[in-house]
């Protein structure tokens, strides 16, 4: 299938890329395209202006500064999966990186794309909450940084304002982390995918975060079941006991791939294998 | 009015210049400008890897990026893999171990096994069909495939 027509032009820097934006209606970033690309060609989307920032040197690579992990927003999947910065220190979105789509896919899709695209089934997003990244956004009017927490606000919707573009990730660095994901066999999506980032002092849980994708309209962090673990240990009676009816399927979207009370049911599972396996390594 | 635009890509080693319309996907200028049909277009929804081609040296697919994306980029398809008395080690692979059957979903595979083998020249079982998984094919059932690249594998290492 064939796009409708656009004008399509490289920004070669983030001021660039900014000024094109604004320069026409109805334009849009093209990152890794996709996601835009097969919508565009599906003709469920339309851009009169497309402005490729798949080159901005500024906006590629993993870098390091003490704890802190910065990915530029045009880092692409393949990229973030082989990170060795990563893969040491905060290896919880090179592990995601590694299950999302398949290899070509990985090889365009970047993460800012996937970010600001926001498909409730996308696996980037359980992560960015369980580490509580942040999400740094620049604008004409300066930049600002938005919490994972704050980020996502609906299906395909973000705290991006328009005119505002994604620059970078920021994550810390964490080891105790694992992302459990059941991938629907047609799509490779997650049907449910869960992150977990805990920490382990003295046999108990002194700090849990868990992001949970797929499931809702838009991803979610499980602050009640945090709360319920906090100085538990992660042994499986406990575990077990505490990952069960977590969100209540009337909540949750049911399709002709999974019921809302199957997916519901994938949470707990999810949930309790992800804390476990995080619990092991942290 | 359509505007098109000017592109320079090395295709298969050789310097192509064209004007294109920004919304050519590489998959059709190659097809039908360049008549390089061994890349196939097997769906509309960027899932069958049909149409799998290396763009600086990264198996991409062709259908889900412009061709102006690919301006200053080289770019190898199934034809500049290897050469009919020269197969390249996967083509080699495939032929020996039966790999296809229809052939449509082959170059894709082949191209996607190459990639694979590049950068990991030793891979798993498992790590195959991992690499595969943007791969459809509707008549062998993966098992050749797999053993293709298996046979290819061991030719690299050998
Ligand atoms: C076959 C297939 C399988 C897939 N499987 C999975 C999967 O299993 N899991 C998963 O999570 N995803 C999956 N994806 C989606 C993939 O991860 C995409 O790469 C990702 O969703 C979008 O990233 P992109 O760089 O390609 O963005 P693009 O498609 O270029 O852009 C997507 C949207 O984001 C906007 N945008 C891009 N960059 C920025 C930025 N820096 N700031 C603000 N807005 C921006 C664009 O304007 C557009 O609206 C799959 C895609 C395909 C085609
Ligand atoms: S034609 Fe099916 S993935 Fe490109
Ligand atoms: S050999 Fe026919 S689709 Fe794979």
């Amino acid at each position: 299938m064939i796009t409708t027509e656009f004008s399509y032009q490289k920004a070669g820097s983030v001021d660039e890329a900014l000024r094109l934006l604004a320069a026409a209606p109805d334009s849009a970033l093209l990152a890794g395209g996709h996601s835009l690309i097969p919508s565009m060609k599906l003709r469920v989307t339309a851009a009169s202006a497309l402005v490729d920032i798949s080159g901005v040197a500024a906006l590629k690579g993993v870098s390091r500064a003490g704890d802190t992990f910065r990915i530029g927003a045009s880092t692409t999947h393949r990229d973030v999966a082989e990170s060795a910065d990563l893969r040491s220190g905060s290896p919880l979105l090179a592990e995601v990186a590694g299950v999302i789509g398949d290899p070509a896919v990985r090889n365009r899709g970047t993460i800012g794309g996937s970010l600001a695209h926001a498909d409730p089934a996308a696996d980037y997003p359980a992560a960015i909450i369980a580490l509580g990244a942040q999400i740094e956004v620049a604008g004409t009017s300066g930049s600002r940084t938005i919490a994972a927490d704050d980020f996502f606000t609906g299906t395909f919707e973000t705290a991006v304002a328009a005119g505002e573009m994604i620059t970078a990730v920021t994550v810390p660095a964490a080891t105790g982390v694992a992302y459990e994901k059941f991938v629907h066999p047609a799509s490779g999506y997650a049907v449910v995918g869960v992150a977990a980032v805990v920490t382990v002092a003295g046999g108990t849980i002194s700090s849990l975060r868990v992001g949970v994708t797929g499931a809702g309209p838009q991803a979610l962090r499980l602050t009640g079941l945090e709360s319920a673990l906090a100085g538990k240990t992660a042994d499986d009676a406990t575990l077990r006991s505490a990952c069960s009816g977590l969100v209540a399927a009337g909540d949750l979207v049911g399709d002709h791939q999974a019921s809302a009370a199957y997916r519901a049911s994938l949470v707990d599972t999810l949930a309790r294998r992800a804390i476990a396996r995080a619990a092991a390594r942290g | 009015m359509t505007t098109t635009m000017a592109i320079k890509v090395t295709v298969n080693g050789e310097t192509r210049v064209a004007d294109v319309e920004p919304r050519t996907l590489l998959v059709h200028w190659l097809r039908e400008d360049l008549a390089l049909t061994g890349t196939h277009i097997g769906c509309d929804t960027s899932q069958c890897g049909a149409c799998v081609v290396h763009v600086d040296g990264r198996a991409v697919k062709s259908c889900t990026m412009f061709a102006a994306q690919a301006d200053g980029c080289a770019v190898t398809t199934i034809e500049g893999l290897g050469a009919a008395d020269a197969l390249h080690a996967v083509q080699d692979g495939f032929w020996e171990e039966h790999g296809l059957q229809c052939g449509f979903c082959t170059p894709g595979m082949i191209m996607t096994a190459a990639e694979l083998l590049a950068r990991n020249p030793d891979p798993s079982e498992a790590e195959i069909r991992h690499a595969l998984e943007g791969n459809l094919c509707r008549c062998t059932g993966y098992h050749n495939i797999v053993r293709a690249i298996q046979h290819a594998a061991k030719g690299a290492t050998a």
